[in-house]
Order: structure tokens, then sequence, then C-alpha cells
């Protein structure tokens, strides 16, 4: 996707042998059922993606990874831009390492277990388990070519040793459900080390969304009814591995999101208030990208998508007053713009 | 049960004395007072009337309001010779406050003639023969009128032949003016001659009258139509335009407030702008989650076509989430009245977006759920 500035406002379609694997479920709810509705999947170029592609365009890989942070407004476009961006990734070769919402790690856990690995922490199979089948659907040449450098041992009678593809680990994860919260963490671990290395020939993109998430509070709680401090949970301690700078060859994009965050006060959208003290420390430095509503060439293009998809069906709304009670009233946030439009 | 009694005496009676006899009736008279039970008395009462008063009490009771009326200039220390009715009810208001919700139940001292109804005086002389010549018409003011009305319909139908006979009759002549007036209604005819009349009579009234004016001379007797007409009262602008005032940077701008139901708005409008809403800081997207609410600010703007055009910077407390919303709106449209044209203004008032909603929240009363529920009823 070679985007440049001439085509902000401009819609392009994600050819759907991408959008099935890159996005099992990395999408938006409500633009999956949009793609539904119109049979395509089509994204606004916008300027702030189109900054971040740049950037990965230009930016030095033997250096340590960059942060990009996409904030804004609720409802402003932040992980549509996300996945432009992860698309972008996808289309240059990269390997793709994507958190669709960090939220759903902390909060709604039905099933906590012990950690194997170590006795302090408590694993969440469920999300591990389909975190790691996403991973494999997305980034299925890279299985094969991956070799782990180390061996894994997970109970007495299994373990994997050093040499062996990525995608046996994976398949590891999937079919042991006990252990995939180590399994993830070894991935992580193993593609850290490796895209640092000066001889590897892939970059990894590192997607996560929500990524506030990982430093506020959870709502997990123990048997006895205690809570569970976040550093005790072993996918959002790998994830915060991760999430340093310590590992090149790729960079790490993000954004942050006040819908699925867990007490936060609704008006919050600014990095520093969302992400905490601790998260801003660990986050810190990175590149804030700001995703504002809709220009006015933006809207145009927007308005006229939904025409072009004949998706305004009330006659008012296709006039030129329709238009601009439309501006009023969803003061160009794009997500308003689409629940208004979805009943017109 | 009065009746039984007096029918038992009768019949009793009539077993008991069977010739007509001189004495009879005198004893029959006696025997009906004594029958008489004060069940019927109080009936009789009751069918008379309201009270009948002579013009002698009204004349003492405008006297005693004269006097009246200089005492409490003299109290409130102002000029007692130029008194008016509004210095007297601000006086009263002022030395008997009330509190009552029920502005008529509140102490009052207006002239005689405005609180007395009118009643007519006796029609008829000391040899007991009526005034007036239609008195046993039983409407004599109503027959009058008409008499006189078509009296006047007879002679501009004589005008109109003696001009037609000298050849100078035309139709383009002065027709009068009406302007924006109605007929008296019957009610107000009813006040005017003082006596009741029927819908019939007053349907015949109507069209006389219109007859009238449909002949092309009528002006003759216009002052004697204006009469009977009603000036209807111009239902346009009583509202004040805010002003529209300029800011430093040239740009106008104009504030107005509004309220509704407990909460209290108040509204800057900048020209020149983008159409984008602050509301005590926040944006409107932000403060008004729900679409209803962004409809109502909408539909000022709407309706006058302006909606792109014009910054708003609100401030709004108390209140719920809606009625905030709708006391911004009836700013919002003051607000716009000085941006706009009066006929636009005018299409703005009919519309509705400028009366202030009365509607607040009704007291719970006792022996009741709620202001109109009532406690579940059981039989037994």
């Amino acid at each position: 996707a070679c985007h440049s500035e001439k085509h902000v406002g401009q819609f392009y379609t994600l050819p759907s042998a991408h959008v099935r694997p890159l996005f099992p479920n990395g999408l938006p709810w409500r633009f999956q059922h949009q793609t539904k509705t119109f049979n395509e999947t089509c994204i606004m170029v916008r300027q702030p993606a189109l900054e971040v592609i740049s950037c990965l365009k230009k930016a030095d890989y033997s250096q340590p990874a960059l942060r990009y942070l996409f904030y804004g407004l609720k409802g402003s476009g932040k992980t549509l831009s996300l996945c432009h961006t992860v698309h972008f990734c996808y289309t240059q070769g990269w390997l793709v390492l994507h958190v669709p919402d960090a939220h759903l790690w902390v909060k709604n856990c039905k099933e906590l277990l012990p950690s194997s690995y170590s006795s302090s922490r408590f694993d969440q199979p469920l999300q591990a388990t389909t975190w790691l089948r996403n991973f494999k659907i997305t980034n299925e040449p890279f299985l094969s070519k991956i070799k782990t450098k180390e061996r894994y041992v997970w109970t007495k009678r299994e373990a994997t040793e050093a040499g062996s593809p990525l995608g046996e680990l994976v398949d590891q994860g999937i079919s042991r459900v006990k252990s995939s919260s180590d399994v993830v963490g070894a991935v992580m671990k193993e593609l850290r080390l490796q895209s640092s290395q000066p001889g590897a020939d892939f970059r990894m993109a590192v997607a996560v969304d929500g990524v506030n998430a990982l430093w506020g509070r959870s709502t997990i709680k123990r048997q006895d009814k205690t809570a569970v401090d976040l550093e005790e949970l072993t996918l959002v301690y790998n994830l915060r591995k991760l999430m340093k700078n310590d590992w090149s060859g790729g960079a790490i994009i993000t954004t942050l999101s006040q819908t699925g965050s867990l007490y936060t006060p609704k008006s919050a959208y600014l990095p520093q208030e969302l992400l905490g003290e601790r998260g801003f420390d660990s986050v810190d430095p990175f590149i804030p990208v700001s995703v504002p509503n809709y220009s006015e060439k933006e809207f145009e293009s927007c308005y006229l998508y939904y025409m072009d998809r004949n998706w305004l069906q009330h006659p008012q709304s296709r006039t030129e007053e329709g238009k601009k009670e439309l501006i009023f009233l969803s003061n160009r946030n794009p997500s308003m713009l689409e629940r208004l439009c979805g009943f017109l | 049960m009065a009746a039984n009694c007096v029918r038992f005496a009768a019949s009793l009676l009539g077993k008991g004395v069977n010739g007509a006899s001189p004495t009879n009736p005198v004893t029959l008279q006696l025997y009906r007072q004594i029958c008489g039970t004060s069940a019927l008395r109080r009936k009789n009462l009751a069918a008379a009337g309201p009270e009948k008063f002579t013009p002698e009490f009204i004349q003492k009771q405008i006297e005693e309001f004269e006097i009246g009326k200089r005492h409490l200039a003299n109290m409130m220390g102002e000029d007692p010779e130029n008194f008016n009715q509004e210095d007297i009810d601000r006086s009263i208001a002022y030395l008997f406050p009330s509190g009552l919700f029920e502005k008529k139940a509140r102490p009052l001292m207006k002239h005689p003639d405005e609180i007395f109804p009118k009643q007519r005086a006796v029609q008829w002389g000391p040899d007991r023969r009526p005034f007036h010549f239609l008195f046993y018409t039983g409407k004599q003011s109503y027959y009058s009128l008409m008499h006189e009305l078509y009296g006047k319909v007879l002679n501009i139908e004589k005008h109109q032949d003696r001009l037609r006979a000298k050849g100078l009759f035309s139709t383009e002549t002065k027709q009068i003016s009406l302007g924006t007036s109605r007929w008296l209604t019957k009610e107000e005819l009813e006040e005017l001659l003082v006596e009741t009349i029927s819908t019939h009579d007053y349907d015949r009234f109507i069209q006389l009258m219109e007859r009238m004016l449909s002949m092309a001379y009528s002006s003759l007797e216009e002052e004697f139509i204006l009469r009977h007409r009603q000036q209807l009262e111009a239902q346009t602008m009583h509202q004040v335009v805010p002003p529209l005032q300029k800011d430093d940077k040239g740009v106008d701008f104009s504030t107005a407030e509004g309220k509704r139901k407990t909460s209290k708005s108040s509204v800057v409008v900048r020209d020149g702008g983008s159409g984008s809403i602050t509301i005590n800081g926040e944006d409107y997207l932000h403060y008004f989650p729900v679409l209803q609410d962004r409809e109502q600010l909408m539909f000022p703007l709407q309706f006058t076509g302006l909606l792109g055009r014009f910054d708003l910077e609100c401030t709004v407390s108390g209140g719920g989430r809606s009625s905030q919303a709708g006391a911004l709106r009836l700013a919002i449209s003051r607000a716009l009245l000085s941006f706009v044209s009066e006929g636009e203004g005018e299409a703005m008032r009919q519309a509705g977006l400028l009366t202030p909603d009365p509607r607040v929240r009704e007291r719970k009363k006792p022996g009741q759920e709620g202001a109109r529920r009532k406690f579940t009823w059981k039989k037994r």
C-alpha cells in the first residue's frame, strides 16, 4: 500500500485475501458488520496513519524499536488507523504480532490458573489460546521459517527442542491449553531475540490496541476475592517485556482506548491520563500521534462513500441540508457518523 | 317529602270537609303555611338568583372606594390626586404580601364597577309601567339594538336610492377599514347588553351586520359598526430581541438566556464561525451523548437554515439532561432573533421555538402516591 499525502481522504479497499488472515478478530466490531454489509473492507486514508507509515518507511532498523502511540477522542478512528498501519506492515512482509484488545486480557477472565513457570503468576489459558490461534493464521509463512533458539520444557514429558520451527511451538500452545500462556511468553521472547539480530531477514511489528490496559487496574479476582495485580498475569508480564525498547528490527504501534479501560473517567483521552504514571514511564519515549475527528475533506469523502454504497436511504440525507445536519449531529466524529447513518 | 305533606294535608281536608265553604280557603291557607317545611323554604331562596345590588348600594361602594384610595395614597406617601390603579395594586401587594399561588385569591382593591357584576336598574316606574317600549319582549336591549340596526340599514338604502336617482351612485366609495378586527363574541355582546341572548339571536345579529357591511355606502354608519367589533391583538412579537453586539475583532455576537423546568442556560452566539459548540467548556458531543439532545440543539439552527455559520458558547446548570437541552434550545432561538429578519422571527415564534415551556413538576398530594397516581384501590 503505497499511499502518500495525495491520497488523504480517499478510501482504499483491502483485498479480501489479506483481510482473513490479517484480522481474525482485529477489526472493531461495528466495522466488521459494515464489512459484511458492504461485502468489502474499505479504510479511509487519514493523516495519522500516513505519518506513521512514512516514519516506518524511513526508520533505521538497527536502532531500538520505535514506539508509536495513537491517541484521540473516543470514536475518532484510532483502531482503524492501527489496522491500516498493520496492513501496510503485512504487505511489506513483516511479521505481525497483533493484540486486538489488551483490555480483554485484563477483565472478564473466566479461568485463572497458577502459572506452571513461576508460582506467583497467573495464567489465562482461554485468551492465550485464542491469541495463539490468531497468530498462527496471521503469520503462516513465518512459522516454518523461524527456528527456536532455546529449549523449552513444558512438563516432565514434553519439551520443545532448540531449532524446531516456531509453528511447532505454537501448535504446542494450542493443543496444551494449560501451558498456553507460557507458550505465548516463549514466542514473544524468541521473536524479540531473533529480530534484534542483524542477520534476521524479517521485521516485526507489534501492534497493541488499548495499551493502557497493561498499566491500569484489573477486575480479575482470585478465589478468595483478593484483587490480582497486573504484574502477576503472565500475558501482561510478557507483553510488557515486549513493549520495552531493548530489541531492534521492528516497530511498536499502539493505541489508547478509553472504551474498554477500567476505572478511568469517560472524558480522559490523553496518554498521560490513560496510561497512568507507571505506564507513561515505561512507554516513554514514544511518538504520540493524535487522531482527530474528520476534517471537512475527510467528511466529504466518507459521505460520498456512503452515498456510493447506497447506505443513506432517507431522501433528506442526500440533500445539502441533510449533510449539514449530519455534520452538526455527529460533530464529524467517525463513529457517531457511522451510527447516525446506520439508521438513515 | 314536603310536597307529600302538602298533598296529604289537602287530601285530609278534601276527605274531611266535603262542601266548599267560605271558611275552607282560610283554613286551607293556614294548613299550607304550617305544612310547608324548611326544606321548601330553602329551595325557594336558592331559586331567587344572585343578590341584587341596588344602584344606591353601588354608589355608596364607589364613594367608599374613592375615600379608601385617598387614604391609601396618604399611607404610601404619594400624591392622592394622581393615584392610578397600578399604584393601588402595587401598594396592596406591598401592604398585604400573599404567598398564594392563585392570583385571584390574593387581596384586591378595585373600582366597584369592576367587582360587582353589572345589573339592570329597575325597569319600571312607581306606577309599575315599564320605561322601555320593548320591555314586554323580555330581551329589551337586544331587540332595541336590532331595531336600531335595521333602521340604519333602511337609512343607507334610502341614501343609495337618492344617489341613484341623481345618477351619482358609484360602487367605488370609501370602504370601512376594518383592519384586524372581528365581531364581538356572544359573551361580549351579552356583557354589552347586560342580558342573556340565545345563539339564534346572536346569529341573526351577525347576519344583519354582515348585510349592512356588504352594502356600498356602509361607511355612513362606520362608528356604529366599529363599536361592535373587537380589535384583534396582533399576535406578533412581544419578544424583546437581544441586541447585536460587536466584539473587539469585529465579530458580531449576541447573548440570550433560556429556562426550562429548573435548568438555566446562557448562550453567546458568534458569527463567522464553523459551527463548533462548547457547553460548559466541553464539546457538545461529550456533554450530550444522546442524539435526542443534540437534535434539540440543532432545531433552531436548522429551522432558520443557519447551521454552519455560528459558533456557540453555552453555559448550563441545573435540571436533567432533557431539560438542559430544552433550556439551551430556547436560549439559542432567542439569540438567533437578532441575526434573523422579522418575518423569520415570526416563523420561529409560530414554530414554538420561542415559547418557554411552562411544564413544571407537579406537587405530590397527600392521600395519593404521586401527583396523580392514587393508592391501590382495595374493594374491602
